[in-house]
């Protein structure tokens, strides 16, 4: 009898057929997310991360995409719900922000309005009830002076504020899930600190999932429990966070780790992953990894790796995963 | 023995108006205020600040591609805003810049051949022959091959035209380049390479580089010099050890708690207070104060100046010393 | 050149605008008829092996005056959208990017001129410069300037914003260097869009013109004229007024696809993506 995980993609595939050429989005990707946990999604353009997570939502039309696998919310596949079921579940179980705040607010309505209309598209109150709400919502979220910016729009306000705004329209409904798309990406590093920081608190709090997509591994070192590298629409490498950052198996993700400066680098060049991020409409053989990397064989080319568990809840794409000596 | 610096820019000052909306009266903002520094030959400068400080617009002043409200910036001696325009077209060659986003700096109807050959073409240097042969040397310099002459921008990955803008940007054989973001849109990955590049490409051709950037590690990884600049002013300036190892400015220290590190995990973040202020109506006196832990009432009333404290480390800031050079 | 014909829409669309104006060169060769004898009796013949388009209401074969219509019509269109192409683009492209007081005066001038009512100010031209083919280049060419003067406007502006602008202007390039080989190449697609849809504009306006006393003198016909003439038998007599209809519909048509074409042979992501 298996464990219900609070949220799991089996085998996810995700294909867009353009004429003659097929951009192969996600290839195969499995993962899980329990109550409670939460999870870094990383990886560079192109790898899948964000179209997976869309498909979860429910937001690719289908033509023309070609979806196949299941995606499970608490033990039911909600691939099969209906677009009415599906609107139930957004907003209300699972929650989507995204990277610029000014592209997801409505322009034209005020802030408040926009709070209380995914409050009262969900939940049974009275409009009075739903402002009340909006207002501990922007409170909870920090913005200053939350009476007043109820009745703002979103123009009036700087990026960090629309995008508490968006977490607290994302939080209305007190969704299990939380998924951050490229949440900090658009703001400054000061105001990043305070967005995670706030999201963190969240975590604690209210004992929200939360799943934290971005292409930026500083972020994610700080704020999850395990991590998930993504690259050519598979899931090269996951594992909890300490795992990731102090153990690497896969090539790609040492090799990430290897080549971004930090404060402390002292070296004069930086170690890096030669080569271009495949084109997803063509993929290499194999393993989608292996023209960049410095270990491929002639099997990498053959076959494209399995999932391997090299260590508890942790799982490398690789043929060689864990055979490779000083990989980081 | 020449040990003027090659570039100097004194009391560099760029205002706009804007109109208000609300009544006809145009308001000034200041984005670059009463800017002053050098840059040393062979050097590079990098320039930090987030978004709205006004490095980008000092980067422009300093190439000329916009006119300045005050100041002056000499190169070799000479001020350049005074320069007639012939005479500032011979210098040009000489100061270049490399641009935040690759696809917007080609023109998407021009072919390689004819974006590389636009310089000379320009400036009237060289024949057919002398031209294809220094470009297919720019384009090996700089790892593209020149099989790809007859291509699009538009064929190209995101680090093959950050590369191809690299090599335009060298096809005169300038003394100075100006970097202007010019790794932010790039993949991780491919950051690494170009940053690479550009520190190889300036031993191999004698460079001074401008380099700006809001990514710290990026900056502390390749400057000599690192200039912080916080709206529209150069608030702290230092080599590289001493900016980072002891920080005076306390924006300077806040921006660097905020930096997100891989390896750091659980490290304590100063979280600044509020948000950016108003660029219409600046704060009076420091204008870092009203988010600056350690102010006073003489921060509210008296804007500090660039002064040296020792060892070329300039700092603008009443309370410097106050952290003893601790990022707490 | 190859990749010109490759296009399938700059061929069926040049195609049919070279068979059309062949029509109206070789027109003497491919009638019997005098296009301006009147000859009462024989009005309003349905089309027939004779009359391939049937009489109008004077009796005049209609194919012969379509067939010679094209002469004028299509040499008014042609010639008024390139006047109002050209000085249009120039000048919205100048405005574009000089901005400031110049820019400023401009763009009230072109405002003036798009609140008048065109039809009134083709007339007020062709007053002043006498009725004549050539005035109608410019009676019907000035008051479509307006609308090429603002898309080349709007997008220079916007194409003066991008860093390869700016680019080239770091390495010296001059002002005039910089309209010629970055902006107006970039501007000539989007004024090609509307030039298509403008076509059909003209050619109607050559025949409100003509309506009104101010056209090419009788007996030449036009076009738009026939439409005229038509317009009373529409539903007794209808085949002056639906072959002269047809073929501006087709002229159209014509121009539109040829537009089109042109506007994605001159975008290198269009032309060089397989299958087009």
């Amino acid at each position: 009898m298996e464990d219900k995980h609070l949220l799991e993609i089996r085998d996810l595939h995700v294909s867009f057929p353009m004429g003659r050429e097929t951009v192969r989005a996600v290839n195969g990707v499995s993962l899980t997310l329990e109550k409670g946990e939460s999870l870094g999604v990383v990886g560079e353009s192109g790898c899948g991360k964000s179209v997976t997570f869309s498909a979860v939502m429910r937001l690719l039309s289908s033509p023309p995409a070609v979806i196949n696998g299941e995606i499970l919310l608490n033990g039911r596949d909600i691939m099969k719900l209906t677009e009415k079921q599906m609107q139930k579940v957004r907003g209300k179980e699972i929650s989507m922000i995204f990277q610029e705040p000014m592209r997801s607010l409505n322009p034209v309505m005020l802030i408040g309005k926009q709070i209380t209309e995914a409050l009262l598209l969900h939940e049974n109150m009275t409009r009075a009830e739903a402002s009340e709400r909006a207002l501990d919502l922007l409170r909870f979220v920090e913005i200053p002076d939350a009476g007043s910016r109820l009745n703002s729009y979103p123009h009036q306000l700087s990026g960090g504020l629309r995008q508490r705004v968006m977490i607290a329209i994302a939080l209305a409904c007190n969704p299990q899930i939380l998924l951050a798309d490229e949440p900090t990406t658009a703001l400054d590093v000061t105001i990043q600190a305070q967005i995670l920081d706030l999201l963190k608190r969240l975590q604690a709090e209210a004992g929200m999932s939360i799943v934290m997509i971005t292409h930026d591994l500083g972020v994610v070192a700080d704020i999850v429990d395990k991590v998930a590298v993504f690259y050519a629409g598979s899931v090269v490498e996951q594992a909890d966070r300490e795992t990731i950052f102090g153990d690497p198996k896969h090539p790609y993700t040492s090799g990430l780790l290897k080549c971004i400066p930090t404060l402390g680098t002292s070296a004069k060049r930086l170690p890096v992953i030669e080569g271009n991020i495949p084109n997803p409409s063509d993929l290499p053989e194999g393993c989608a990894f292996r023209t960049r990397c410095r270990y491929a064989t002639d099997l990498c080319r053959a076959e494209k790796p399995p999932q391997v568990e090299c260590g508890p809840g942790h799982y490398c794409m690789c043929h060689y995963a864990g055979q490779i000596e000083n990989l980081i | 023995m020449n040990s003027e610096p090659l570039i100097r820019i004194e009391g560099l000052t760029k205002q706009f108006s804007i109109s208000r909306g609300k009544n006809l009266r145009k308001a000034k903002f200041t984005a670059v205020n009463n800017v002053s520094f050098d840059i040393n030959k062979g050097e590079v400068f990098g320039l930090v600040g987030e978004s709205g400080c006004g490095k980008s617009t000092l980067a422009l002043l300093t190439l000329r591609l916009m006119e300045p409200s005050g100041g002056a910036v000499y190169y070799k001696g000479r001020n350049i805003f005074d320069l007639k325009y012939n005479a500032m077209r011979v210098i040009r060659r000489d100061l270049q810049i490399v641009f935040q986003d690759p696809y917007d700096s080609l023109d998407p109807r021009f072919n390689l051949q004819q974006i590389m050959e636009e310089p000379f073409i320009i400036q009237k240097q060289g024949s057919r022959r002398e031209r294809s042969e220094r470009i297919a040397q720019l384009l090996d310099a700089v790892g593209l091959g020149t099989q790809l002459l007859n291509r699009y921008p538009h064929q190209l990955s995101g680090g093959q035209r950050q590369r191809l803008c690299i090599a335009r940007s060298l096809a005169l054989s300038p003394e100075f380049l100006v970097c202007d973001e010019a790794v932010a849109s790039l993949d991780v990955s491919i950051q690494a390479q170009i940053i690479n590049l550009l520190l190889d490409l300036k031993e191999e051709f004698g460079l001074t580089y401008m380099f700006i950037s809001h990514n710290l590690a990026v900056v502390k990884f390749v400057s000599d010099r690192v200039g912080v600049m916080y709206f529209g002013n150069l608030v702290e300036l230092a080599d590289k050890e001493n900016l980072f190892g002891n920080v005076q400015h306390p924006y300077t220290a806040a921006l660097l708690s905020a930096v997100p590190d891989p390896f750091g995990a659980g490290k304590r973040r100063d979280v600044l207070r509020s948000g950016v202020p108003s660029l219409i109506d600046p704060p009076g006196g420091c204008v870092f104060h009203p988010r600056c832990k350690y102010a006073t009432e003489r921060c509210s009333r008296e804007a500090p100046c660039l002064r040296d404290i020792g060892g070329g480390h300039l700092v603008a800031c009443h309370r410097a010393g106050i952290m003893n050079g601790e990022v707490k | 050149m190859k990749t010109i014909l490759k296009n399938k829409f700059i061929v069926i669309g040049g195609g049919i605008i070279l068979v059309i104006a062949l029509i109206s060169v070789f027109a003497p060769l491919l009638t019997d008829y005098d296009y301006g004898k009147v000859d009462l009796p024989n009005k309003h013949l349905p089309p027939s092996l004779t009359h391939l388009m049937g009489t109008d209401l004077y009796g005049r074969d209609v194919w012969c005056r379509v067939a010679y219509g094209g002469r004028i019509s299509l040499t008014v269109a042609i010639g008024a959208m390139a006047v109002a192409l050209v000085c249009g683009t120039l000048i919205g492209t100048f405005a574009g990017f000089v901005r400031g007081w110049a820019g400023f005066v401009l763009d009230r001038i072109n405002d003036v001129m798009m609140a008048f009512p065109m039809l009134l100010l083709a007339l007020i031209i062709g007053v002043v410069l006498g009725p004549s083919l050539n005035t109608m280049f410019f009676s019907i060419g000035i008051p479509c300037i307006p609308m090429f003067y603002r898309v080349a406007r709007a997008t220079t502006m916007s194409i003066s914003e991008r860093s390869y602008v700016l680019a080239a202007r770091s390495m010296g390039s001059r002002r005039w260097r910089i309209i010629f080989r970055h902006v107006i190449p970039n501007v000539l697609p989007h004024i090609l869009v509307i030039m298509s849809s403008a076509m059909g504009g003209a050619i109607l306006a050559e025949s409100s013109l003509g309506f009104l006393g101010f056209g090419i003198p009788q007996p030449t016909p036009s076009w738009g004229l026939i439409v005229n003439e038509g317009k009373t038998f529409m539903f007794t007599y209808p085949w002056t007024t639906a072959f002269s209809g047809a073929i501006i519909a087709l002229t159209i048509l014509g121009f539109n696809l040829l537009g089109d074409g042109l506007r994605d042979h001159m975008d290198p992501k269009i032309r060089n993506s397989p299958g087009r």
